[in-house]
Parts: structure tokens; C-alpha cells; sequence
């Protein structure tokens, strides 16, 4: 997800030893990294890539849930669903503000975003196909990025820290939110639990994706957890994901579909975890490479709506430098 | 049908139905500013919609709640005004079309806070607030497109040429309405035309916009039924989950 924003990133620096090594003290004793700091140049572009496909993701990621707003099964239900596709665009607009500290504009991340150079998670191009969907992915998509994010609360650099910290309270309100909605469906007629058992599925893989490479494939998870940009592996995170939600399913009276699922009491250190299969990595990688589902339609979606808006953002501007002309105007006329 | 009955509900589907219009735009907006207002103006209208229709689920009395009233109605049965359920066409013509709508209903608002009817006036409370924010929300617009570029005064002329056939029947009075004048329940429409002219000509006048408020459309037919071809459309969506699954709960 947000830790896949590491994949091809170059995070290397030319800085001399003695600079590094008086950042490293600073990342060290925990303190925080703010804009007008000095930091190595290998730092501001891996927070500009992975804080810029952070925001990509809340962004393209209002499309698969958009697609179901007006065909919401209930007045509360499409309420709700609104306000959390709304969410999105909110934490989308904090994270490009964040980006934005270190030197890059949301008009450009913008536009790597629909020329493919940009990336962002790989889950959303997966298609929305049922109502369900809706309830599994506030339920996992939600959950899996709060688990990537809590520790991201902590980051090393401070505007992204503290967008987290917003912006995870509102994600585990989806989670919980969807997982209501999986609930329902799961207490509900037999089509309806299985129209929840189909959905998940169809996302129970792409979501244990979403955390990224194996850590032995995964190049710059090391450098990214020296500077506390990161503080858990991909393999950890997803591993605590796994342990967090497989009850969740249980409650439900879901079943994951993988076979390989097992309970294994030596796991974390004798407290126990579940071991499960292997992931599809070439299907993760296909995806990535933009060969899944909706890449194309996602990217299609919001180009078209950038450029079908072209016209209204060049009204806006003219009108306020017109604004800014006339008022220039009059006050030298009353000089 | 109640007259009573009817009038709320008729302002129940023409909050929803302009609220599930302006919901479309959310993901395509023309910059994320507008992917996060326009939700908003829609889950406003949302929920006034969902009052509404609990209010009149409530004077029917027939154990009709907000979910069965808006989703469970043939299209005929639909009493929304024809300006809400028009495409949304471009973006001038999706705010063009809130400018007039919601300056109407500012002015219907503050006549309904006085309303016999003690829930309406309770909801008009809520709305009168909301719907000044899309007022002053599309006024502003209105007068960046009408006095921005040559394309976007050009779409602006557009919107207006489409839409201005739909204001008369805002302002139309039947027997339901003139019942509820009578009962101290609903404001007599007619005598808000003037304020209306008055608001719409002003920011048109900011907006460089060489129009009237237009007052003399021919376009008619929503309060009884009688929708346009996209109506049916929108129908499909809405309905769908509640018409392949009827009676479940979600
Ligand atoms: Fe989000
Ligand atoms: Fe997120
Ligand atoms: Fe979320």
C-alpha cells in the first residue's frame, strides 16, 4: 500500500559521512524532522514518493467506492458511504499538503500520477461488483491501512506524522464501519451472506498484498527503517494484520479462502499466530506493472476528470487575476 | 392522497433527487476542493431528504418509513421539480442549476421556519443553514466561470439556455399547495418570484452574465409525475439493490 510506495524508489545520497551521521543522531533520539530542516536529499525524495503515492492512493481510491454511491441499498447506507468517499479526498488533500512541505507541487504529482510515473496501491484496481464490496473493503482495505499507518503516526518527519495521526482516526471509523456493513450481510438472508463470502474472496489476497514485498525482495525497507519513515517490516505488518482479522472472520461466519491457514502457538515469539499460504507475487507484480483489472480505467477516470476540468480551473484563475487587476485599478484611483 | 402527505413528500424527492445528482460528481470533480464540496452539498440535501421522508412516512401513517418511500415508488409516483433531475450535464450547468435551486429554496426556508407544521420547521431550521452555503457555493462559482475565460462565460450561456425552461415550476401553486397556505403550513411560492429575480439578477450582474432570472419556462409536469426521459435512468440506479433484493435489510 503506502509501504508499496517504496518499490523503485532511489533513496540514495551523496551527502558527506559526518552530515548523515548528525541526521542519523537526530532520527536516533526520536526527534521529529520538519520542513525547514536540513535533511539528505535521499530522505526528501523517498518522503516525496511515498507521501505523494500515499495521497494517489486516498484519491484514485474514491473511485471503486464512488462507483456504488448511487446505487447505495439505503438513504443511512449512502449517506455514510458519501461521507467516507468524502474522507478520502480530505486525507488525499492533507497528504499532497504534506508533499507539498518538501518542495513539490500537487499539480505535478498530479500529473506523474496520470502520465503511470507515480504509482498508488495496488488494491484499487481491483473492481467494486457487488454492494458488499463496500462493507469488505472499509472491513479490510481500511483495516490494513490503519495498520500501515498507526506506526506511520510516529514518522520521522513531522507534517507526515501528524497527518497520520488525523487521518487514522477517521480510517478506523470506515473499518469499523464496514465491518457493519459485512456484519449485516452476514446476519442476513443466504444471498446475502453469500454475496459477503464472494466478496472477500475476491479481496483477501489483494488486501494481504497491499503490504508490499517479502521483506528479503522488498530494497529499500532497510534505509526507509533507519529513518524511522518506516518502524515495521512488510512481512510484520502483515503478519499482525492477518492475526487482527482472521477472528473478525470467525465472528462473522466467513471463511478466507486459504486452505494453508493455521493456527501456530510458537509464532511471535510463543504468542501465538496464524501461519498462512503463499502469496500470488506475480499476480501482485502484474498489477504493479499496470496490467490488473481497472489500472487502465482508474488512471483513464481521473485524467479525464483533471481534463474536463481544465476549463474551470483556468475560470477561477483568470476571474482572480481579473479580481486582483480591478482592485489594483481602483485603489490607485483613489490615491 | 393527503395534501399534506403529498407536500412533504414532494420536498423529500426534490432534496434526494438533486442529492443523488450532485453524488454522481463525487471522484470527478474538476480539482479535489470540489470532490470534497460537492459531497458535501449532496449529503446536506441527503439528509434533509431523509427527514422528510420520515416526516411524511409519519402523516401517511401507514408505516411507510424513509427507505420505502424513497426507494419503493413507481417513477410516476416521483414528485420532484424536472430542474433536480436533469443531467448534470458540465460543471456550469451542474452549479448553474444548484445557483437557482438553492436560492429558491433559501428564500422557501425561511418561510418554512414559521410553518404550522412544528417538524418542518424544525427541519427548515437545519436547511435554512445548509442551503445558504450552496448558495453562496454556487453563487461564487457562477460569477468565476460567467467572469473568467471566453469558454467558461461561453458554458455558462450554455447552462442557462438549458436550464431556463425549469425555474417557473418552482414557483407553481396547485390545490396541494394552496392547502397548505391555508393551513399556515407552506408559503404561497408566487410571492417569492420577485426576491427570487432580485438574487439570481444580482450575481448575474457580478457575473458579467447578460441575462434575466428566467421566469417564464415551459417546462412543467414533475409534481404530477411527469418526469423526463433521464428519470427512469436515475430510477435504475437508486432502486437497484432494493428492487433485485426486495424486503432484506442493509
Ligand atoms: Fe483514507
Ligand atoms: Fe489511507
Ligand atoms: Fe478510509
Amino acid at each position: 500500500m503506502y509501504s508499496q510506495g517504496l518499490i523503485g524508489a532511489d533513496t540514495s545520497t551523496e551527502e558527506s559521512e559526518e552530515f548523515l551521521r548528525a541526521f542519523q543522531e537526530r532520527i536516533d533520539a526520536e526527534q521529529k524532522i520538519e520542513p525547514n530542516d536540513v535533511m539528505p536529499a535521499g530522505y526528501r525524495k523517498t518522503l516525496i514518493r511515498q507521501i505523494g503515492q500515499h495521497a494517489h492512493s486516498e484519491i484514485v481510491g474514491m473511485l471503486p467506492e464512488g462507483n456504488w454511491i448511487t446505487r447505495a441499498p439505503t438513504l443511512k447506507r449512502k449517506a455514510a458511504l458519501l461521507a467516507k468517499v468524502q474522507d478520502e479526498g480530505g486525507h488525499g488533500l492533507y497528504l499532497y499538503s504534506a508533499a507539498e512541505t518538501l518542495g513539490v507541487s500537487r499539480e505535478q504529482m498530479t500529473e506523474e500520477l496520470h502520465a503511470g510515473k507515480a504509482k498508488y496501491s495496488s488494491i484499487f484496481n481491483y473492481p467494486t461488483l457487488t454492494w458488499a464490496d463496500i462493507g469488505t473493503i472499509g472491513w479490510l482495505v481500511d483495516g490494513a491501512a490503519i495498520m500501515n499507518q498507526i506506526p506511520l503516526c510516529r514518522c520521522s518527519f513531522g507534517p507526515y506524522a501528524r497527518a497520520m495521526i488525523r487521518v487514522c482516526k477517521e480510517e478506523s471509523f470506515h473499518q469499523r464501519q464496514g465491518y457493519e456493513i459485512v456484519m449485516t450481510l452476514a446476519k442476513g438472508s443466504p444471498e446475502q451472506k453469500a454475496m459477503a463470502q464472494e466478496s472477500l474472496d475476491r479481496w483477501w489476497w489483494p488486501v494481504l498484498m497491499m503490504f508490499g514485498p517479502h521483506d528479503s525482495d522488498s530494497q529499500h525497507g532497510d534505509q526507509s527503517m533507519r529513518w524511522k519513515i518506516k518502524r515495521f517490516s512488510n512481512d510484520e505488518l502483515r503478519q499482525k494484520f492477518v492475526d487482527a482479522t482472521i477472528p473478525q472472520a470467525e465472528y462473522l461466519g466467513l471463511t478466507v479462502p486459504d486452505p494453508d491457514l493455521k493456527w501456530n502457538p510458537e509464532k511471535n515469539d510463543g504468542r501465538g499466530g496464524y501461519d498462512f499460504g503463499a502469496i500470488d507475487w506475480d499476480e501482485f507484480w502484474r498489477v504493479v506493472k499496470g496490467k490488473g483489472i481497472m489500472n487502465r480505467e482508474r488512471i483513464r477516470d481521473r485524467r479525464k476528470a483533471w481534463d474536463d476540468g481544465e476549463w474551470v480551473r483556468e475560470a477561477a484563475l483568470a476571474h482572480a487575476q481579473k479580481r486582483a487587476e480591478r482592485m489594483a485599478a481602483e485603489q490607485q484611483a483613489a490615491e | 392522497m393527503d395534501a399534506h402527505f403529498e407536500y412533504v413528500l414532494r420536498l423529500a424527492d426534490d432534496q434526494l433527487v438533486l442529492g443523488h445528482r450532485i453524488s454522481e460528481w463525487c471522484g470527478h470533480a474538476p480539482m479535489l476542493e470540489e470532490d470534497l464540496a460537492l459531497p458535501n452539498i449532496a449529503l446536506d440535501l441527503i439528509g434533509q431528504a431523509r427527514m422528510l421522508y420520515t416526516h411524511a412516512g409519519e402523516i401517511e401513517g401507514n408505516g411507510r418509513n424513509e427507505d420505502q418511500l424513497a426507494y419503493l415508488r413507481p417513477e410516476q409516483e416521483y414528485r420532484n421539480l424536472l430542474i433536480v433531475e436533469r443531467e448534470n450535464g458540465d460543471f456550469a450547468h451542474t452549479m448553474l442549476r444548484l445557483f437557482f435551486y438553492a436560492s429558491f429554496m433559501e428564500l422557501f426556508w425561511e418561510k418554512m421556519l414559521t410553518s404550522s407544521d412544528e417538524v418542518l420547521a424544525g427541519i427548515a431550521a437545519k436547511a435554512i443553514k445548509e442551503v445558504r452555503y450552496h448558495v453562496r457555493h454556487s453563487a461564487e462559482w457562477v460569477i468565476r466561470m460567467g467572469d473568467g475565460t471566453d469558454e467558461s462565460a461561453r458554458r455558462l450561456e450554455d447552462a442557462y439556455d438549458d436550464l431556463e425552461a425549469y425555474c417557473t415550476e418552482m414557483f407553481e401553486m396547485d390545490d396541494v399547495a394552496r392547502d397548505m397556505v391555508a393551513a399556515g403550513i407552506g408559503p404561497d411560492t408566487q410571492a417569492l418570484v420577485e426576491s427570487w429575480k432580485a438574487k439570481v439578477e444580482a450575481i448575474f450582474r457580478e457575473a458579467m452574465l447578460n441575462r434575466f432570472a428566467p421566469v417564464e419556462g415551459h417546462r412543467s409536469g414533475g409534481r404530477k409525475g411527469q418526469h423526463g426521459e433521464e428519470m427512469g435512468f436515475l430510477l435504475a440506479d437508486l432502486q437497484y439493490m432494493q428492487r433485485t433484493y426486495p424486503g432484506l435489510n442493509w
